[in-house]
Formats: C-alpha cells, structure tokens, sequence
C-alpha cells in the first residue's frame, strides 16, 4: 500500500493585508522505503507542502484544501489526538536548525526519552536504554556520555544526529526531512546523508527530503520532484531528472548551478526572479523566464503531462508519451485503528 | 589577471601585490573563562594580486569572517601587518585607516541585516559617496547609476526598502553599495551563499562583469567550493584561524596537497546517482577554536596523522610567490621527520 | 534626502509598474512602496478598537485645549449656597463641589493640568534619557558602563516613592512635581533606547556604513536614529498612562499644583472627606483619570501592535 498519498494540495496564507498562495495543487505518492527529495528555491512552498503532512502549520491564519493520506490515514480530517499520535509516532520531522528544534534546558537524554515515553508509554528506565540504542544507532561517539549532554554543549553535526535520532524513536514508517544539512559545513553534511542513507535503508522508511541543493538531491533522493511557485513541475527518477530534465525550469536549474562549469564564460543563469506568492499571474508561473515560451503558457496553466514511464512535467512544451495512468482510489479509512494493518 | 588599465591611484605598479598579509593574527577574550580566548584568526599570511580574485575558503570556526573584518581594519589585528599597494596599513609613513577605507569595500554576508530596514536604497547605496564628501545631489546620481549597473531599475528599486526586495535583489544593492565609493578592491563575504541557486548564478555573472568594467581586484570568501572553483584565480584553504593551502586555482582542485583540502574536495555531491559518496571522506565535527589541538592543529582528523604532527606545526613555505602552491603539512616538508615527506 | 518619513514616496512608485527594458530585474516586487511609518499608519487605520480609544483621547485632549470656550462656569466661581450638590442641581451637570464650584467646569480645566503633567515629563524624559541611552549604546564600553549604573540607582527606588522624594524636598508646586516625574522616567527610557541602539550597532548595515568612512555622529543620526525611534516612541507612549496617574498621585499629596488650581488629584484629595454626602459627584475626579489613564494606554497597546511591523 502506498505510504504518503497526497492529491490537490492547496495552502493559502490569508492574513489582512494579503494571502499568499503557498501550495496551489501538489499531487505526489511516496512508496514505503523509497526516498523522495521536493527540490525547489525559496517561495517554491516545498517547506509548506512538508509541514502541511502534518498539520505544522498556522492553524488560524493557514486554508489547506485537498487530500492527504498517510499510510491510509486522512491527516487533514483528523482530530488532534490522533494527529498528536501520528507525529512522531507514524510519522516524524527533522529540521534545519537542530539548535532551536531541540529544548536548550533539557538533556538530550531527556528529550529523546520524552518522546519514546509519549508513544510507546514505557517506564523511565527502559526509555533511557532506548534513548542509548538510539545515539548509538547514529553513530554518536560516546553516547553515555552525550546522554547527559545539553544542545549547546554538542557540535553542529552532533546536534543534527540527536535530532534524528530523536526522531527515529518511535520507528516512524515515514521521515519527513526540512533541509537537515543546509546549516552544516560540507564535511559534516556529506556524514549527515550517509547517516540517513544507511538508516533509511536499515529501517525500511519512506523519506521525503526538502532540498534547495541538486547536489544533495543526487546524493539521497530515488525520485525527485522539483517545484516551482507551489506547484511541482517535474518528477521522476533522480538519474533521469539529472541527465535529461524536461521541464525549462529544471533544465536551468541543472544549468545554472554551479559545478565545474567553464570559467571564462558566464553561467547560464535563469533570468529574472521567482514570483510573488501573494499575485500569482495567469498561466504558467515560469513562463515570463522561460526560453521556450509558448503563446498559451501566459493564459492556461499546464497540466501534468507524461513523457515517460514515472516521469511527468508540467509544461506546454512537453508531449505525452503515454495515455495519463489510471487514478485507482484508496480505499477510505475513516477510523485510524479499524482497517489498517498492524505498523 | 594583471591590470591593464593603468589605474591613477596605482602606486606600486603591476608587480606590487594589491595586499600583503603577514602573520595576521586576531584573538577575542572569552569572558569568566580565566583568560582563555578564541583564536580566530591564528598567523594567516598571503597576498593578493593586482587585478585577481583570491578565493578563500574554509568551515565555520576557520576565521574567514574575521579575516575579512581585518582586512577592512573594522577590527584591529592583534599583531601582524597589512599593506596596501606598497604601504603599510595603520602605521606613519604608509596608508592611515580611512584612506584604506576609500580604496578597499566589503560585500556582506547577510543581506537582511546588511541594509538599513529604514532606509530606501538608494538612500544606503548614496551613503557612501555622501559621506566621502560629495553632495547630496551627486551621491544620488552616483547611486542611481550603480543600481543600473548591477541590474535594478533605479526609478523602480531605488524608492523601495529593503523589506520589499527578494533576497538576490537585495545582494545587488549590497554590491552597489560597496562599489559606490569607487574603490580597487572589493572583499565579499560569503555574497551568494544565502541565495537561491539560480539567483546565486546571476549573481556571480554579475560580480564577473563588474569586476572587467571597474577594473577591480577581489577576494572572495565562501565555504562553497564549486562556486570558488568557477570565481578564483587563486585560493587560500583555512583551518581553525590558520592558512593550510594556497596556490593557483587548477593546482589546487586537481593536486591538493593537504589532507584537508583533499577531505572538503571530496565532501562535494558527485552530482551522479550512480557515484554516490560511500563512505564520508572525513569524520568527526571542526574543533574548537578556543582550544585548539597541539601541533598541526589538524591531527586530530587526520588519516595521516603521526607523532611529529602532535608536537610540532607545520610551516606554510614561500607563500609570497604569485604562482606558487604550498600547504602546511608535515607530509610535504622534507625535514619535518614525517614518514610521508621524502616520498614528496 | 534622508528624512526619515517618506510620504512623497507614495506617488511616484504606482506609476512606473513595469522595469524598463535591458534591466536584469523585471520582477517587481506586489506591494507598493511603503515605508515603516506608512506602515503603521496603514495598520492604525485598520484597527477599529484602537481609533475608537485613540478618538476618546483627542476628544479630552481637546475639551482641555478648548476649556475657556466649552466650560459652563468658571472653574473658580464659589458659591455658599450650592455646595456638594448633586448631579443637575441648577444647571451644574455634574454637580458642585465643597466650595460650591461647577464639577464639570473644573473637570475640563483639570484636564489641562493633568494631561501636560501626564505628556510633559514623559517628553523631555524621552529626549534626555533616549540621548544618553543612544550614546551609551553605541559607545558601549567604559561609557556605558557608567551611564547604565548611573541609571540604576535611581532604579533602586520605587518609582512612586521617588517621584514623592523629590516633589517633597523642593517643595512642591507644578513645575518641581514636572520636574520629579522626568527624573523618575529617565532611567527607563535610557534603557530601552540603550538596549534598542545595541542590538542595531550588531547589525551588519552599521559595520558598512563604518566601512564606507563615517564618523560615529553621522551613523547615530542616519543609521541609528531612525531605527531606536520606534522602540522609544512605543514605550513612552505607555509611560503617558502612568505619568498621569502618578501626577494625580502627587497633586492628591498634596505635592503638585496648590489649590485653587483645578486638578483632578487636588479634587479628589479635597472631595474625599465628603465622599459620604455626593458620592457620586465625589468619584468623578478619579474617574476622569481612569478614563483617561486608560485610553491613553489601550492606544499605547495598539500603537505598539501596529509598530511590531516584521521588516
């Protein structure tokens, strides 16, 4: 069964002086134990659609519309208890900025046996034993020591391992990651997503991994959907999306990131800026950078289009190469506990 | 990379480095700790060339922000000298302070606390030039041609405050800013980092064409190799407050010679699903740069590690030659005793 | 050229909606140019609780101003007979008071006396403190040690028992009771001007103006300035409330204005013995400065609802 299903995701911000359309229409399934990287720019809404799965969002000021299901769940129709188990139970986040995700007056001992006390509601003891388990299983050096250890007193990277494995207390079947190594030096970085490789692959996790950086998106994702002004404009296989991207956008991405390209020539920059989320114009959002700008991308928004077997673009330009794949319907699960599967 | 417009406040000729650094060194006092200080910047020696970009690169706690802050002299260097064009910096007979300021800007990091959320542009790009003496009405003009040049429609952008502009918009008028004062060389702290891929291309094309139409010399800091790889002529690699490498660009990505350098050029994304990192080319965090390790201070990450690098550190060699490449390594010093020099 | 309120701004943006041709920026940003103050402006306008408040404020600001013009009776006319009446009595709307006098009459004086006690002190006090503070901030250092510490011990003492100190060892009167109230607000405003000024000398814009070659006075007054004026302005405005209620204070001690002046601490300081025979015509004195003291700071709330603008 499909892990993460998430169908016309749309996120507004309305406050008096504007609304901002975050999301407007985000489909995407996450298989369990694949791995999922939602590559855009700042104001792409890749961080909205990541906090949207699980309901971080402003509840007053926020209008989230459509439909998504987490291993079956209906997350946008559940009542907060059942939200509150699925976060960090089913379902479990790690940030950028370890040093404000983590409680400054709590140990990292602590924290970690809070979080296992809270889902598995076992005594103190045996969620210190686990709290141990867990450092080591992020290759924390000296983890009885790092037990009794307070965030500020722990290393970027260090940090950054005691939110995961904070994270991972629960033996959550989904990750949700917001840009975890943004924030880390490259040596750290590249130790960061080894770790999370090995224990994706060793737990058997579905992860969806908020990225601005090509670089780490090769490194860790199985499929890639880019995003562009609250809408995903491609996705597909990580090798395919590199080597042959369809869409314009991510052909200027690939283009204008900078690795190893000829320096005594400009770089193929994408020109222009990205738009503004409170005046969306007509048509394609992309359209006034775009090269390949057609007469009907100003006025109709484009829809998905399928080029190849798991590819799809969002664009004028791109011709279909297979009939749309068939829209099966989930199952509806209204009570959390009564059809699923044991986890 | 030598100038070849012939600039009037040029003193000391082609050959003369634009700067000379000699043994810059920078400590803060870390309070109630008994005397105990980070040393920030710890012996950083270079030069840089008329005309060229020196990339400096390094992780968080190398320095390279204080180093730029010494370079301008907003901080005062606890030892060692600068000098500018052939004359010293801050001493009688040489260059005072001020008159560096006029010669030498700065790019900061962060564009959000780098404008005045009161001011519109144009009135903080005008700044400098107003406060250099001209009048009001030339600062102006002055500024709205600079907003042209970097790309910003001075009738649109200039009026507006900074909150109203995106992130890359705002790094323009930062190097507008910098450039308002017409000086010779501009340090950029980290000036694409905090930008979007895409914005951070436009931005280095634009870096690239100022640098040609104003004849300017750069030292770019980022920690960001592939961006320095494109920029640089030349790069210094730092580590906890001291130089580890320097040398030509092509040198250095193709035959690093200190393990760190080796270790940062293989931390980068391979780009390739198919050629991930499989295991990580360095482990552990940077140390701290209030206690720093003894001897190389780098020993303690070190595949290379041996007893001499415990106790004694490693020299840098002639760092003063336009082309030369030279690391501080003991496996590279003949005499150092390492069982890896001779092998050199 | 650097005026800190731009409202010619206004105009010229919505104009010119497009970049011109060859430039590389063509995205224009959606909201049109707006600077801090017009921010706040915009904000105020759109916030029904704080106008309504703010109008009852200008509504006794200006009965005050206009109090020869408005007043039934004169505020010193006595009368034997029409002593502590009650509300309506011959004409007098709000009664009379122990000597005979119009209530009202001498309410709206009152208000002349307690609103320049209540707006004065927190002016000059917001000059003076604010300058020390903006100095202190920005020298940092030896300086500011001394100037804080100084500020401190005048901290040390409760505000009211030092308003009270000072008003009583110069005798009184209201310029001396003007006088203790500044003293009284100086600390506190040197400090958040102080506290504000340190935490912009940390932002980068102020190291590039320094890179650019000013001196220190020309980054205070075009760097500076303009930022700690916000803070400031918000925390004297909730000073307003509390300098009129502490100026009632010390004319109900008998510290402030000397009678036969209106004001309405004298009034209620001299009313409180016939509390028994009018209570309601007694009351109104304190009620006047509760309403006041009240608007005043429900304004000051929402003045500093509208100035927390995220920039």
């Amino acid at each position: 069964m499909t892990l993460t299903e998430v169908r016309d995701l749309r996120v507004r911000f309305v406050t008096r002086e504007a609304t901002v359309h975050a999301v407007n229409g985000v489909s995407f399934t996450v298989q369990p134990g694949e791995v999922l990287c939602i590559l855009g720019e700042s104001g792409s809404g890749k961080s909205v659609t990541l906090r949207a799965l699980m309901r971080l969002l402003p509840p007053r000021s926020t209008r989230i519309e459509g439909e998504v299901r987490i291993d079956g769940h209906d997350v946008l129709a559940m009542r907060p208890q059942a939200l509150r188990d699925l976060r960090g139970g089913l379902a479990a986040m790690i940030f950028q900025e370890p040093m404000t995700a983590l409680d400054p007056v709590y140990t990292v001992g602590q924290q970690i046996g809070e979080a296992v006390r809270r889902h598995t509601g076992c005594g103190s003891h045996a969620a210190r034993e686990r709290a141990l388990e867990l450092l080591e299983l992020v290759r924390i050096p000296s983890p009885e020591r790092r037990l009794a250890a307070y965030p500020h007193e722990l290393s970027g990277g260090l940090r950054q391992r005691a939110m995961i494995a904070m994270a991972l207390s629960c033996n959550p079947r989904l990750l949700l990651a917001d840009e975890p190594t943004t924030a880390l030096d490259a040596t750290v970085q590249v130790q960061v997503l080894i770790l999370l490789r090995r224990l994706q692959r060793e737990l058997g996790m579905g992860m969806i991994f908020v990225t601005h950086d090509l670089g780490v998106a090769s490194e860790i994702a199985d499929t890639i959907a880019v995003m562009y002004a609250g809408r995903i404009v491609e996705s597909g296989p990580v090798a395919q999306i590199l080597s042959a991207p369809e869409h314009p956008y991510t052909a200027g991405l690939l283009a204008s990131t900078v690795h190893g390209q000829p320096r005594d020539r400009d770089i193929d920059a994408i020109p222009g800026s990205p738009p503004d989320l409170r005046r969306l114009a007509q048509g394609c959002s992309f359209a006034p950078r775009c090269p390949r700008r057609m007469a009907d991308c100003r006025v109709v928004v484009p829809q998905p289009r399928f080029p190849a077997p798991g590819r799809m673009a969002a664009c004028h330009g791109v011709a279909d190469g297979l009939p749309a794949p068939e829209v099966t319907r989930m199952p509806t699960v209204s009570e959390p506990s009564s059809t699923t599967s044991a986890r | 990379m030598g100038s070849l417009i012939h600039d009037p406040r040029d003193r000391g000729g082609l050959q003369q480095p634009m700067l000379i650094a000699r043994d810059l060194r920078k400590h803060f006092l870390v309070k109630g700790s008994g005397g105990k200080s980070v040393k920030a910047v710890d012996g950083v020696s270079f030069t840089v060339g008329k005309g060229e970009t020196l990339g400096v690169v390094g992780e968080s706690g190398c320095g390279k922000s204080t180093l730029a802050r010494l370079l301008l002299h907003l901080l005062k260097p606890d030892t060692g000298e600068l000098v500018f064009d052939g004359d010293p910096v801050g001493i009688v007979p040489g260059i005072a302070v001020d008159a560096l300021r006029r010669q030498v800007q700065m790019v900061f990091q962060d564009s959000y606390s780098s404008l005045n959320p009161r001011m519109p542009v144009r009135d903080s790009v005008a700044f400098g030039p107003f406060v250099q003496g001209k009048k009001k009405d030339e600062a102006r003009h002055i500024a709205r041609e600079l907003l042209a040049k970097v790309g910003l429609d001075p009738g649109v952008f200039g009026p507006r405050y900074p909150h109203e502009l995106s992130g890359g918009q705002k790094q323009r008028v930062n190097i507008a800013r910098a450039l308002a004062t017409g000086p010779r060389m501009v340090i950029l702290d980290e000036p694409v980092s905090a930008l979007d891929k895409s914005v951070e291309a436009q931005v280095l094309n634009l870096l690239r064409a100022l640098k040609r139409q104003f004849n300017l010399t750069y030292v770019f800091i980022s920690h960001d190799l592939n961006v320095v790889q494109y920029i640089s002529d030349r790069v210094l690699v730092m580590y906890l407050g001291r130089v580890v490498e320097i040398g030509p660009i092509g040198a250095i990505f193709e035959r690093p010679l200190h393990p760190y350098t080796r270790a940062l050029l293989a931390s980068r994304p391979s780009m390739d699903p198919a050629r991930r990192i499989q295991e990580p080319p360095i482990t552990g965090d940077p140390p701290n740069p209030i206690d720093p390790p003894s001897g190389c201070r780098f020993h303690t990450r070190c595949p290379f590690a041996e007893e001499v690098c415990t106790t004694t550190d490693p020299k840098l060699g002639n760092w003063q030659g336009p082309q030369s490449h030279v690391a501080a390594c003991h496996m590279h010093d003949p005499l150092s005793g390492h069982s890896r020099a001779a092998s050199v | 050229m650097f005026k800190l309120a731009k409202t010619a701004l206004m105009t010229d943006t919505i104009v010119l909606d497009q970049a011109r041709e060859g430039f590389d920026e063509q995205a224009i940003p959606a909201t049109r140019v707006r600077g801090y103050w017009q921010s706040v402006l915009y904000r105020l306008r759109h916030d029904p609780l704080t106008l309504f408040f703010a109008a009852i404020v200008l509504l006794i600001v200006l009965a005050a101003i206009c109090a020869p013009l408005i007043a039934p009776f004169g505020p010193f006319k006595e009368s034997i007979v029409g002593r502590l009446k009650p509300f309506g009595w011959r004409s007098h709307l709000l009664g009379t008071d122990e000597l005979g006098r119009d209530m009202l009459s001498r309410l709206i004086y009152g208000g002349r006396v307690s609103l320049m006690m209540g707006v004065v002190p927190v002016l000059i006090a917001s000059l003076v403190g604010g300058m020390l503070g903006v100095v202190g901030g920005f020298v940092g250092g030896r300086t500011n040690t001394a100037i804080m510490r100084a500020m401190d011990v005048f901290y040390a003492f409760p505000s009211v028992l030092l308003a009270v100190a000072i008003a009583g060892a110069m005798g009184g009167g209201m310029g001396n009771g003007m006088l203790a109230l500044t003293l009284v607000f100086i600390p506190p405003m040197c400090r958040v001007a102080e506290t504000a000024t340190t935490q912009i000398r940390a932002l980068d814009f102020i190291e590039a103006a320094r890179a650019s070659g000013a001196r220190t006075t020309t980054i205070i007054r075009y760097h500076v300035l303009g930022n700690v004026l916000g803070p400031v302005f918000i925390y004297a405005s909730s000073l307003v409330s509390v300098s009129i209620l502490l100026a009632s204070g010390l004319s109900f001690l008998g510290l402030g204005v000397r009678p036969p002046v209106p004001d309405w601490g004298l009034m209620l300081s001299t009313l409180r013995q016939s509390i028994y025979v009018v209570p309601l015509v007694c009351a109104l004195p304190g009620v006047a400065i509760f309403i006041t003291s009240m608007c005043c700071n429900l304004v000051s709330d929402g003045l500093r609802a509208a100035m927390d603008v995220r920039m």
